[in-house]
């Protein structure tokens, strides 16, 4: 008995100093390596650090994927031509930019044939052919492929691959925005998919392509590496080493661009608050640049309230829209009438200009019949010009945008009730079948640069109707639809013009949606990096990292 | 004692299933889905993210997903993230080095000073010491951890630039020392709420000791305090400190969710915080189970250990 105590009591003894020592070797490296972080600040000057708020995690371009994803697809992959910052698309794999005049594109767009490079090879040294394009349209339409997206290819017939370095095809009706569709359709390796399921290919998580940089490795959750690409066809690179880094919080993000930690403080960019201070940072170079992206109040347009035209533009002139710019954005986004960004080719400068005014928006109500009852709210022909407002909870900004715009609805005798939802149950069934009855929503409707956007304004795109787009208004007007099939088929970009410039027109009197603000980021980089340029025709920093250098 | 394990470890069979079920459940059952989250990329049509939901099977009935969920799992097959399509395995796999680093280390640090003070606090009861340790045991838990962590990178980060920012490592280095300087600021901040509670359970389970009979005779012998204190109080105060040791082993590898956030540090808590954000349903399943396991080996661990430790405690 006496000696089972004494064990115990050892052990127990032990115990206490097992623990001490962990302790004091805790303490131990802590100490040694104050001299590490000296030697951390001299980052080699072949190297940059890109920071996103989000994390890549989709590597195979035509899986279903979101926006950051695209950081490390740029990179990594070129497409036959890209966009520039002007809107002008400029070749990369092929010779030239297929069009009318070169006869790339036949008069009537039909008939589209492609010229390659011949010295291009991928990052695994096979030599690049016609055959990889002929693969990759044709894996987008894939029935067993996750494709995300066919818009477009699926208009493609008659594939024919001539030689190594020409393809041809036809489309089944002429489709203009196609070309802006292949200047986002990044070509991947026929060799890579050989034999297995594509969904699940190795290249998936290592992919091989033909651009500026190689895949190195992945460390998950934390950073992608990439080094570059000695044998790139193009211009670059001029970097030794990308590290495109994940930070979760965006108020993080901000601190290691303040810090140095990151080079670029790239997608999701720095909070409008955080403007002001991080102009006066030394060494760095900070800016506001326009977004495709824009922020309205959309109604449900077959819900019973918004009927009524007059309703609309009541609430439209009951929206303060410079005051949420101004107070919850810093001024930092511009207001906007259209959907259009203001960059583009395609936007109208002439649609009338909003009024913020309550008489006025009463004084239309009035007019139309709308009348306060008791609690002063409108009615009409026992409709209560009453209905909720969604956004995704969390979202502060757009929630105290919700509350301002509450109060001054009410004035008008319109009582919005907000009822927010998380994310995943807002943009599920909520949203794309219109089981709402007004959303705050930031959207962007276009085709990459280009101006179609058929799966948000045609009648039949709406899925509460049994559409197959994303026309939550439920939006249906045959004038428009009747434009979107011409500005669709039209080849010439300043016949199209004329058409787009009526789209808005027509949206901008019939107020499915109350425009607020075409969206602004605001990117920042280190002075010393030459070449960074935002690109309102892509949608990611990394576009053109290939010209990123350091001076 | 066989006899024992075996109904502990059948009961935590029977647990960790209907956790997979309440889990499966409440993910699957809410509105939206894994893919609502694509529904506001540019150029996305309802007929796309349908067309994928059937590619991925993601339009069975629920019992028939559940059931072949668990099926693979038992076999070994945790299935494949919806994100990146690697195994759920390799990916946590991953993640658990970098929350072992941060979580043990913070917690060495806790354990170390939390008892320290809790001891000291004890023996001095109503010092100033121990009533300073009290208010700041209570302000410690009161302060949230994504505050202090913010704090702390101003304060030594941005204004004195003594220590780097967050990360785990610089990208290029990960040596030891450069790791180690990195580990820094988020360990203490995590232990800053583990020291208080480490220091509040040692104190009370020492005051409990120290007014026992066996402390008094061994005084009354004439023992030189520190062996009383060393051997006596402490050695006798440690047991209670092992079942919190084994209730602590799951967060130790679960990570910590706000610190691995602020600190951005690639750990299991920001996996899950992104999994969830993401709706990768075989990730946070995976996860769940796991710490599931981790939940009942720790208790399991615990208690064998707590026998081991007090012959009075009897396992039957």
């Amino acid at each position: 008995m006496t000696q089972d105590k004494t064990r115990f009591s050892i052990s127990r003894r032990q115990t206490l100093m097992m623990m001490g020592a962990a302790g004091v070797t805790a303490f131990g490296p802590g100490l040694a390596g104050l001299t590490g972080a000296a030697r951390a600040q001299d980052a080699p000057k072949g190297q940059v650090v890109v920071g996103f708020s989000q994390e890549p995690t989709v590597f195979n371009p035509h899986l279903l994927h979101i926006e950051v994803d695209e950081g490390v697809h740029y990179a990594i992959f070129d497409p036959l031509f890209d966009v520039d910052t002007e809107g002008k698309f400029y070749p990369l794999l092929a010779t030239e930019v297929p069009t009318v005049d070169n006869g790339g594109i036949s008069a009537d767009g039909l008939n589209w044939k492609i010229t390659l490079r011949d010295d291009v090879k991928w990052h695994d040294g096979t030599p690049f052919t016609a055959e990889d394009v002929k693969f990759t349209l044709e894996l987008l339409m894939n029935p067993d492929f996750r494709s995300w997206r066919r818009t477009g290819h699926e208009h493609v017939r008659d594939l024919t691959v001539v030689s190594p370095t020409e393809l041809t095809w036809r489309m089944d009706k002429p489709f203009a925005p196609y070309a802006a569709i292949l200047a986002s359709t990044f070509i991947v390796p026929k060799h890579a998919f050989e034999g297995v399921d594509p969904n699940e290919a190795p290249f998936n998580n290592a992919p091989i392509g033909t651009g500026a940089f190689k895949w190195q490795e992945r460390v998950a959750g934390d950073h992608i590496e990439l080094v570059a690409n000695p044998d790139y066809f193009g211009d670059g690179p001029y970097l030794e080493r990308v590290v495109l880094k994940y930070i979760p919080d965006m108020t993080v993000l901000y601190t290691q661009f303040k810090t140095g930690d990151i080079d670029v403080a790239a997608l999701q960019w720095i909070t409008p608050d955080h403007y002001e201070e991080a102009k006066g940072l030394e060494g760095r170079a900070v800016e506001i640049v326009g977004n495709a992206f824009f922020e309205s109040l959309t109604f449900n347009m077959s819900k019973p309230q918004f009927q009524d035209l007059a309703v609309r533009q009541a609430l439209y002139h009951a929206l303060d829209k410079q005051a949420i710019i101004d107070a919850l954005y810093y001024g930092v986004p511009s207001v906007t009438e259209t959907y259009m960004p203001r960059e583009s080719f395609y936007y109208n400068p002439d649609l009338p200009q909003h009024e913020f005014n309550i008489e006025k928006a009463n004084a239309i109500l009035d007019e139309a019949g709308w009348v306060r009852g008791a609690d002063g709210i409108r009615e009409k022909g026992g409709v209560r010009l009453a209905f909720t407002n969604s956004t995704t909870a969390g979202n502060h900004l757009r929630e105290q945008a919700q509350q301002f715009i509450q109060q001054t609805f009410r004035e008008v005798g319109a009582e919005m009730t907000i009822s927010n939802l998380p994310p995943a149950v807002m943009w599920g069934d909520y949203w794309m079948m219109s089981q709402f009855d007004t959303v705050i929503v930031g959207l962007n409707v276009l085709t990459g640069p280009d101006p179609e956007s058929s799966d948000y304004f045609m009648s039949t795109s709406a899925g509460a109707t049994g559409g197959a787009g994303q026309n939550t208004w439920v939006y249906n007007n045959p004038e428009v639809d009747e434009l979107l099939k011409k500005g669709a088929e039209l080849v010439n970009p300043d016949d199209r013009k004329a058409v787009y410039l009526k789209i808005q027109e027509i949206l901008r009197s019939d107020l499915p949606f109350l425009p607020i603000f075409q969206y602004a980021v605001i990117p920042g980089y280190k002075t010393g990096l030459q070449g960074y340029a935002s690109n309102i025709n892509n949608r990611i920093d990394t576009w053109n990292i290939r010209s990123w250098r350091w001076v | 004692m066989i006899r024992y394990l075996l109904s502990r470890v059948g009961q935590s069979l029977v647990l960790l299933f209907l956790v997979s079920l309440i889990g499966f459940m409440v993910l699957n059952l809410a509105p939206g889905g894994p893919l609502s989250q694509f529904a506001l990329t540019p150029g996305m049509t309802k007929e796309t993210l349908d067309r994928i939901a059937e590619q991925m099977g993601l339009n069975r009935p629920l019992p028939v997903q559940y059931a072949d969920w668990l099926w693979h799992l038992v076999q070994g097959d945790w299935g494949k993230s919806f994100r990146d399509g690697r195994p759920v395995l390799t990916i946590i796999n991953g993640h658990l080095f970098a929350t072992l680093l941060l979580m043990g280390s913070s917690t060495l640090l806790s354990v170390v000073i939390g008892t320290w003070i809790g001891i000291r606090s004890a023996v001095r009861q109503g010092s100033a010491f121990d009533y300073i340790a009290t208010v700041a045991a209570m302000i410690a838990l009161s302060i949230p951890t994504f505050w202090f962590g913010l704090v702390s990178i101003f304060v030594f980060s941005l204004w004195l630039g003594w220590l780097p920012a967050g990360n785990m490592y610089t990208v290029g280095d990960g040596s030891l020392p450069d790791i180690a300087i990195h580990l820094i600021m988020p360990s203490f901040v995590l232990a800053l709420v583990n020291v208080a509670v480490w220091s509040r359970y040692m104190r009370s389970a020492t005051l409990d000791v120290i007014s026992q009979d066996f402390v008094r005779t061994a005084q009354a012998k004439g023992l030189a305090p520190r062996r009383v204190l060393m051997k006596h109080i402490v050695g006798n105060a440690m047991v209670p400190m092992i079942t919190l040791a084994g209730m602590q082993l799951p967060t130790l590898l679960g990570g910590a969710l706000v610190t691995e956030t602020v600190f951005t540090w690639p750990g299991m808590g920001r996996l899950f915080l992104d999994s969830l954000g993401y709706q990768d349903y075989p990730v946070v399943m995976g996860l769940l189970v796991f710490s599931a396991v981790l939940v009942l080996v720790g208790n399991l661990l615990a208690d064998l250990l707590a026998a081991v430790v007090d012959p009075r405690i009897r396992l039957d």
